[in-house]
């Protein structure tokens, strides 16, 4: 089985699709703008392209908001975006936000301090996005979406996420075709939280393999043991299956304890887009 | 009979769940297909109403009798104009379906229900809305036609039924959400290409015309692909609307095709459907009995 030709998309045809959804999707709600985090990676450069071709550039604001140890290749590749695209955008720096809350809880350790930051850079995303007048763009991309490897409530939350089905692997197609900068599509990922984090080093595993494995998993609905067969070690696998499994909860809303005949989510199923 | 006539594919978004404001949408589309010469006007599935209803089925549900407040306006528009359009209907019992209605000079002349209702994946029809219990041809001002929606046509029964039923032209009606990108089909989803190919084939195998009207739009994160085409008696792609983007395609339609396609090809002519039925008497006899 060629697994890596199923990750091939037609990707002019992706991004026609995205585009026109972007637009409708925030049309709808009577919205033309757009805010996003960017971070100089490849997920936020790659949704910073997108929201600018579906609703100008002038009308996608674009929110920086390094930690005192973020990179700085990070905030030159992020103003790169902005100045070849022509966004609006605004630096807001975190650690006064976040740098208080470390000092009142010792030890929290880099993993609790990542989630806080992310989550501080969640409340400046919202809250520009009121200032601003456009709804926040979402940057998750499937594997991440799918592993888990993300903050709930922080960069996990937006109001429209027009990567949220595109593998990582795709995401750096897209881009490609998109012209995001060489440099950004040669770094590799990281969440940069801290330094010389790289998300293949934190999860121990490559986006290659693990697009390879989860396409086969979800797409196109094998079972593991017909993953292994594929040529996959079953370790890797089951770890992968793991991760998907421990996370679902991610993916969803709350859960509502449940008491009267009709509750949201079970028996009051409006859709989302009601009325629009 | 043989005059030719034009069809218009009405490639539309609706407003989920804004039965109002879509009814506003189709008499304006009305009026510019009048003025584009159009004899026929299909409207997609649920072009009144919207596709991931849900819970909203109750609330836009109508009754296709002359004093509903929805259904007189478009009345009273075909006097003028055939129409095809899509709604959610609600019967004397007080169940609903998703069903297409075919108006004509003030009167509804036929309503198709919707025979299978898509719940598995991404569809979640057969939840909200019941079945429909058959397919019949019915005969029109341009011909006798055939009205199928959206899953419908996946089903092969379908198209078929409605040409032996004696359909000349099969109008599919549909919703359909574009997912499969991968590289073997130039700038269609997977699910268009397959659409395209079956609509050609039934198009060709019954020598009939073939409509499929799809709409467009976005809702729920799911865009619909659009592209609806008409196709001749012998299979050819006489016009297509783009994919994605709202349009109204006319499209002249002659119906001395028809006899050119059927004497090319009498394959209606040597269909057997008394032995279809026989066969699949026997074949559904097994199936319910002990064998199985």
């Amino acid at each position: 089985m060629n697994v890596e030709a199923l990750l091939l998309q037609d990707v002019p045809l992706v991004r026609r699709m995205l585009v026109s959804a972007l637009r409708a999707e925030l049309g709808r709600f009577g919205f033309k703008k757009a805010v996003l985090g960017l971070s100089g990676g490849l997920d936020s450069s790659l949704a910073a392209y997108l929201a600018a071709e579906a609703f100008g550039a002038e009308n996608v604001l674009a929110v920086m908001m390094p930690y005192r140890t973020s990179s700085p290749d990070s905030s030159r590749d992020a103003m790169e975006v902005i100045q070849r695209l022509g966004l609006r955008h605004a630096t807001i720096e975190i650690t006064d936000m976040v740098e208080p809350l470390f000092a009142k809880i010792p030890n929290m350790g880099s993993r609790r301090q990542g989630n806080a930051m992310a989550r501080a850079r969640m409340i400046i995303l919202f809250d520009q996005s009121e200032a601003w007048g456009g709804l926040v763009i979402g940057t998750s991309n499937k594997t991440e979406l799918l592993l888990g490897y993300g903050t709930i409530f922080g960069d996990m939350a937006s109001a429209v996420n027009p990567l949220g089905d595109l593998y990582k692997t795709q995401v750096r197609n897209l881009a490609r075709e998109m012209g995001v900068p060489d440099a950004i599509l040669a770094k590799p990922p990281s969440a940069d939280l801290w330094p010389g984090q790289t998300d293949e080093g934190e999860m121990g595993l490559t986006y290659a393999e693990v697009d390879k494995v989860l396409c086969l998993l979800v797409d196109e609905r094998l079972a593991m043991g017909e993953v292994v067969q594929a040529g996959f070690s079953e370790k890797f696998v089951r770890q992968v299956w793991r991760m998907v499994q421990r996370s679902q909860y991610k993916r969803l809303p709350p859960i509502i304890l449940k008491v009267s005949g009709r509750t949201a989510g079970w028996e009051f199923r409006m859709p989302r887009d009601w009325g629009t | 009979m043989d005059k030719k006539f034009t069809v218009g594919m009405a490639q539309t978004f609706p407003r989920l769940g804004d039965v109002e404001f879509n009814l506003h949408r189709h008499l304006e589309l009305i009026r510019e297909a009048q003025g584009l010469g159009v004899d026929l006007l299909v409207f997609p599935e649920l072009s009144l109403v919207g596709y991931t209803l849900r819970d909203l089925v109750p609330h836009v549900a109508v009754r296709p009798s002359p004093e509903h407040p929805i259904w007189k306006p478009l009345l009273e528009a075909s006097r003028d104009i055939a129409l095809v359009v899509g709604f959610v209907e609600e019967d004397e019992r007080r169940q609903f379906f998703v069903a297409s209605a075919f108006l004509d000079g003030g009167e509804t002349v036929h309503v198709h229900r919707k025979v299978y209702l898509p719940t598995y994946g991404l569809f979640e029809e057969g939840r909200y809305l019941g079945a429909g219990s058959g397919f019949s041809a019915f005969d029109t001002r341009f011909g006798r036609a055939g009205m199928a929606i959206c899953e419908d046509v996946w089903h092969l029964s379908t198209p078929y039924l409605l040409g032996v039923d004696g359909a000349d032209y099969l109008i599919f009606c549909s919703a359909s959400p574009a997912y499969g990108v991968g590289t073997d089909q130039e700038g269609a989803t997977a699910n268009a290409a397959t659409v395209t190919q079956f609509t050609k084939t039934y198009a060709s195998l019954l020598t009939s015309y073939a409509f499929h009207v799809n709409r467009v739009g976005v809702e729920e994160g799911i865009s619909f692909w659009g592209g609806s085409m008409a196709i001749s008696p012998r299979g050819q792609v006489l016009a297509q609307a783009p994919y994605f983007e709202e349009a109204l395609v006319p499209v002249e339609v002659d119906p001395g095709l028809l006899r050119v396609a059927r004497q090319r090809l009498p394959l209606l002519r040597d269909e057997k459907p008394l032995m279809v039925q026989n066969e699949l008497s026997r074949v559904t006899s097994k199936e319910s009995g002990d064998e199985r």
